[in-house]
């Protein structure tokens, strides 16, 4: 019952926006190198999947390699911050630059540096997500409930045990919130990086249809982009719900 | 339970300029259920905090000493007010925690044992959240008595329950702790007329010894002597004379 209401709803979603979206291109009357109908990219949709395909590929592998780093990047710099006054005092004001920074301005650099393949487009994606987890997870570990932290003190935990076994823990449902928000940050990350250079990935094939004035393809694959993130948010989403489940009280 | 150290602690305490106590002078006898009674704001929690070296925020002017005269730190476990189990862990792995904290040898056995006597058998491998309050403050006399300390300090740890799960735990508490030195901070004149071999009274205007009824502890709920001596601490902390 509960999944049929949730096919239900979804249906009901998308039989509105594509019907509003026909009626749009009917009334307003809109050439189709403007806006298409959604037949028209549902057609190409079709006929060019495995171009596109093979272009979401790219992007996918730029997304999850980035994610992975940017989460691994993420949760060492947070412990490091959290055990060391010296690295908070350091690192702290780096943290912060990087956030500073557009990523839209450092990627032609990253592009220069790094040339036209996946590497640049990854580092975008890890650039973009690092703050967002190290800030989240850090905030988690400076904030242990202070019965904990006695308790082990009077146990005669070690710091390093008291830090794996009782601060990282308890840390986790902060950590899962910035890396839900990291699922959705990574795919712009990497079609930042395509837009700059490329000769692969979703963003790439969008920029090209564009100049090629093929809308109805870019729409194809910015559809294909949309379910990517979704697809990304929802799987990391149920990481994050198995890596906290214990957490209600 | 290893040997019976009696504890005192003598001195004034302060935090940012405020002072808690002055001239504070207790000794918690050796293998004795000391308790510390009194109004929120005092410092009992202070006092336990000092016990359990968990006062660094505190000035605290003056000495804790240890009959044998070693320090305390390594013999003392501790009971707060709220369960403190960790989520994450199940119940067994709760009852380990300080164990795998010290990277001490793991004994299972002993604490499957242990919740086993405790009645919590058939809650070993569940986690703290499908437990009921006092079940879990079970599993948290469990983690105490696991680490065989010869000193426990308790803070308020019955306070959040209801009626009968905390008579219940605390005549539990009362038999699996028997033989150490307990100081137990509370702030009910019940629990303390009925658990206390020693009875402190920490008010505003000082700290006070108190005479515990004659019957020993633990004593009947509806016992005479406990109800009498529950009134008249309880005169004394509203004001009233003896």
């Amino acid at each position: 019952m509960k999944i049929i209401k949730a096919v239900l709803r979804i249906v009901i979603a998308t039989v509105l926006i594509v019907g509003a979206w026909q009626a749009l291109v009917t009334f307003a009357n809109l050439p189709h190198f403007i806006l298409p109908s959604p037949f028209k990219v549902a057609e190409t949709l079709w006929k060019m999947k495995w171009v596109i395909a093979s272009h979401a590929w790219i992007t996918t592998i730029e997304v999850v390699i980035g994610l992975l780093i940017g989460t691994v990047l993420g949760a060492m710099t947070a412990i490091q911050l959290a055990v060391s006054p010296l690295a908070r005092y350091l690192l702290k004001p780096v943290l912060v630059l990087t956030q500073a920074l557009p990523v839209f301005a450092l990627a032609p650099l990253f592009t220069l540096w790094l040339g036209y393949g996946m590497e640049s487009k990854i580092l975008v994606a890890v650039m973009i997500i690092y703050f967002p987890v190290t800030s989240a997870f850090f905030d988690g570990l400076m904030q242990t409930p202070k019965g904990w932290l006695n308790l082990a003190q009077v146990m005669g935990a070690t710091p390093r045990q008291t830090l794996l076994r009782v601060q990282v823990p308890a840390a986790l449902p902060s950590f899962a919130s910035g890396l839900r928000l990291a699922a959705v940050y990574a795919p712009i990350g990497a079609v930042i990086g395509e837009w700059v250079g490329a000769s692969k990935g979703l963003g790439y094939l969008m920029l090209l249809a564009n100049g090629r004035a093929k809308i109805d393809l870019m729409f194809a694959a910015l559809l294909v982009l949309a379910l990517l993130t979704l697809i990304l948010h929802y799987l990391v989403g149920k990481f994050c719900d198995m890596l906290v489940r214990r957490y209600q009280p | 339970m290893s040997k019976a150290i009696g504890i005192s602690i003598a001195g004034s305490a302060s935090i940012g300029g405020k002072t808690l106590f002055q001239g504070l002078d207790m000794y918690l006898a050796p293998q004795k259920w000391s308790c510390l009674l009194g109004p929120s704001g005092v410092g009992k929690t202070t006092l336990l905090y000092l016990l359990a070296g968990l006062a660094g925020h505190v000035d605290f002017n003056g000495k804790v000493h240890a009959d044998d005269a070693k320090p305390l730190a390594g013999r003392i476990a501790y009971m707060a007010q709220t369960d403190l189990l960790m989520p994450w862990l199940s119940v067994l792995d709760n009852t380990l925690i300080g164990q795998r904290l010290r990277r001490d040898k793991i004994n299972k056995d002993k604490a499957k044992s242990l919740l086993g006597k405790l009645g919590l058998q058939e809650h070993v491998n569940k986690f703290p959240s499908a437990l009921s309050g006092g079940q879990r403050q079970r599993v948290a006399l469990a983690r105490t008595l696991m680490e065989e300390r010869s000193i426990v300090l308790l803070d308020e740890p019955f306070s959040a329950l209801d009626a009968r799960t905390r008579a219940e735990m605390q005549e539990l508490a009362a038999e699996w702790l028997d033989g150490a030195t307990v100081l137990h901070v509370t702030h009910d004149p019940a629990e303390a007329a009925r658990l206390g071999q020693q009875i402190f009274l920490l008010q505003e205007a000082g700290l006070k010894q108190m005479e515990p009824p004659e019957t020993p502890a633990i004593r009947p709920v509806d016992d005479p002597a406990t109800l009498n001596c529950q009134g008249r601490l309880l005169r004394i902390l509203r004001g009233e004379a003896a």
